[in-house]
């Protein structure tokens, strides 16, 4: 087999896919040139002692075995976790978890882990919070990749329409 | 019991047992090395001859223009350096032209080649993959020294007219190779009707071993070595012969020779069962590839809004073996440079699957895809955050 048991584990029977309507948070990673696109939507809530919760998860995800299969992991892993818990989880706690994926496809592997620090961000963003720092960061090391993607994708797109017009 | 379905020849085809039978002896009975003076050595160059005379047969050339390799990719990569090399020798002008949907080992050795100072021109193709002999004569300069097709695609199975290329490069004065792994053994071709002076063809895509393959190299066309040293295969292809695997291609040959027809048309009824299934029951479904000048074997599907790395395992979970032109597949993370030729956008093309069938593909098989693919197909639409508001 390809793949580790866990990994065969979340593909074949994922946890959490599907959309939050009005969703709490929203976060988006991955591109389609790799082929990889997941959107997080979180739902976000009080727990007793008024701290914030993440109370549900969905996901939706394009992509390979890896992508989908993290993508369910990271939400069962998030799931009823406090807000300060999940902004800590990082991308090696989800290579921990996994175990070993083949080298190529450690990057899609990780894009769950970009997908809910932007859900988060997004959440704090239309709440008018403060960013904490290393959110922030994240934030604009995504933005800086998909931007980067963006300019390698527009190459593309215009050698596609050049073979259209043929 | 879990069923276990090979719908992926066109990576690979398993050893006809009457291959394996007739290549047996020269294990460990008849091992000689060709090159020996002595009777085991005698033995073992008797039966490369006669080998290199039944394969000969199958494309209608002389035995003696057929260099025997190691693989298609070997064969790809003597014909263009090998060519281009020649030329360069003689002082003569270095364009090549070759399509925008050829196998890595071709498109890698014309990249190769730029780098030592060559000129490619890479030809498009239409919707359907296929190269128009016009475009062709358009490339064509002075200075052009090899135009290299493939002949029918191993993604899609587009055959290409290659009758009408070879035409126009007689018509020019440019050596025309095309490379026919694929096709060679499932469909007929013939070196002399058609004016092909070099073609690779490989054995293990025709229920013959790994490990043989070979170039066909017109009399009298001027080609430089890439393996030098004792001589063999007439100073082209230095290497101690391999005859076991050379005896089963050959035997691989002689059965296609014989059951090409019978096998094709039987094929091609299975084929288009599952491509007319396919279409039918799933939405948001489209065949790649030409609809009928197409391998009796080959169909290749994208689906909108899911992923075929995913499909593939979900497929293979099920027990039927599928291939995936997705990036996710590749060693790049880019999707199949074929099925971008087509047109196809990235996420079509990371959508793709290819089901190719052979000598031992039932209809209870084809049934049995039909029956299971939808519900992979859905349940990954059903995960995918495309489905219906992303239209293609």
């Amino acid at each position: 087999m390809l793949y580790s048991k866990e990994i065969m584990r979340h593909f074949t029977h994922p946890q959490n896919a599907g959309r939050i309507k009005n969703p709490s948070g929203l976060g988006k990673a991955g591109n389609l040139v790799c082929g990889d696109i997941m959107y997080l939507y979180l739902k976000i809530g009080k727990n007793k002692k008024g701290e914030e919760v993440i109370k549900d998860v969905k996901f939706e995800t394009f992509g390979c075995v890896v992508a989908i299969a993290n993508t369910s992991l990271l939400t069962t892993m998030v799931k009823g976790k406090t807000l300060g818990k999940a902004m800590k989880i990082t991308k090696e706690d989800l290579i921990k978890k996994f175990g070993k994926v083949p080298p190529i496809k450690i990057h899609c592997s990780l894009l769950a882990a970009d997908a809910l620090s932007e859900a988060i961000y997004d959440y704090m963003m239309k709440k008018n919070r403060e960013i904490p720092k290393e959110l922030l960061e994240r934030h604009q090391r995504i933005e800086k990749e998909k931007k980067e993607l963006e300019h390698r994708h527009a190459e593309l797109v215009e050698l596609e329409e050049e073979i259209h017009k043929k | 019991m879990k069923q276990k379905i090979y719908l992926d020849y066109a990576a690979t085809t398993p050893v006809d047992p009457r291959v394996l039978r007739a290549m047996l002896p020269y294990f460990s009975e008849k091992f000689g090395n060709t090159m020996s003076l002595h009777s085991f050595g005698q033995e073992a160059k008797q039966a490369l001859e006669e080998s290199r005379g039944e394969i000969a047969d199958l494309m209608g050339a002389k035995p003696n223009e057929i260099i025997f390799t190691s693989s298609a990719t070997e064969s790809n990569n003597l014909a263009l350096k090998g060519i281009a090399l020649a030329r360069r020798s003689l002082g003569g002008g270095g364009h090549i032209i070759i399509s925008s949907i050829e196998h890595p080992c071709i498109m890698e050795s014309a990249k190769w080649l730029e780098a030592q100072g060559f000129e490619v021109t890479r030809i498009k193709v239409d919707k359907y993959g296929q190269i128009s002999p016009a475009d062709i004569e358009k490339a064509i300069r002075r200075d052009t020294i090899l135009v290299s097709t493939i002949h029918a695609s191993n993604e899609m199975g587009t055959i290409q007219p290659i009758e009408e290329i070879g035409r126009v490069c007689k018509g020019k004065g440019v050596y025309f190779h095309t490379d026919a792994a694929q096709s060679f053994g499932k469909i007929p071709i013939n070196v002399n009707k058609i004016n092909i002076d070099l073609l690779s063809a490989s054995s293990h895509k025709m229920y013959g071993p790994k490990g043989a393959a070979c170039l066909f190299v017109r009399e009298g066309t001027k080609i430089e070595p890439l393996l030098h040293g004792g001589g063999h295969e007439a100073g082209l292809r230095s290497s101690t012969i391999n005859v076991p695997a050379i005896v089963g291609f050959a035997k691989a040959c002689k059965i296609c020779e014989k059951e090409m027809i019978n096998e094709s048309q039987r094929l091609i009824k299975l084929r288009d069962k599952l491509i007319k299934g396919i279409l039918g029951k799933i939405k948001d479904a489209r065949l790649n590839g030409h609809p009928k000048k197409r391998l009796p074997n080959n169909s290749n599907f994208s689906f909108s809004f899911i992923e075929g790395e995913s499909l593939v395992i979900q497929l293979d979970l099920l027990g039927v073996a599928a291939s995936t032109g997705s990036a996710c597949s590749s060693a790049k993370l880019e999707p199949s440079h074929v099925l971008l030729a087509i047109g196809l956008k990235h996420e079509q093309a990371h959508g793709s699957l290819r089901l190719t069938l052979g000598r031992w593909t039932k209809e209870s098989e084809i049934n049995y895809v039909l029956r299971v693919l939808p519900g992979v197909i859905k349940k990954l639409r059903e995960v995918s955050p495309f489905k219906k508001s992303f239209k293609f």
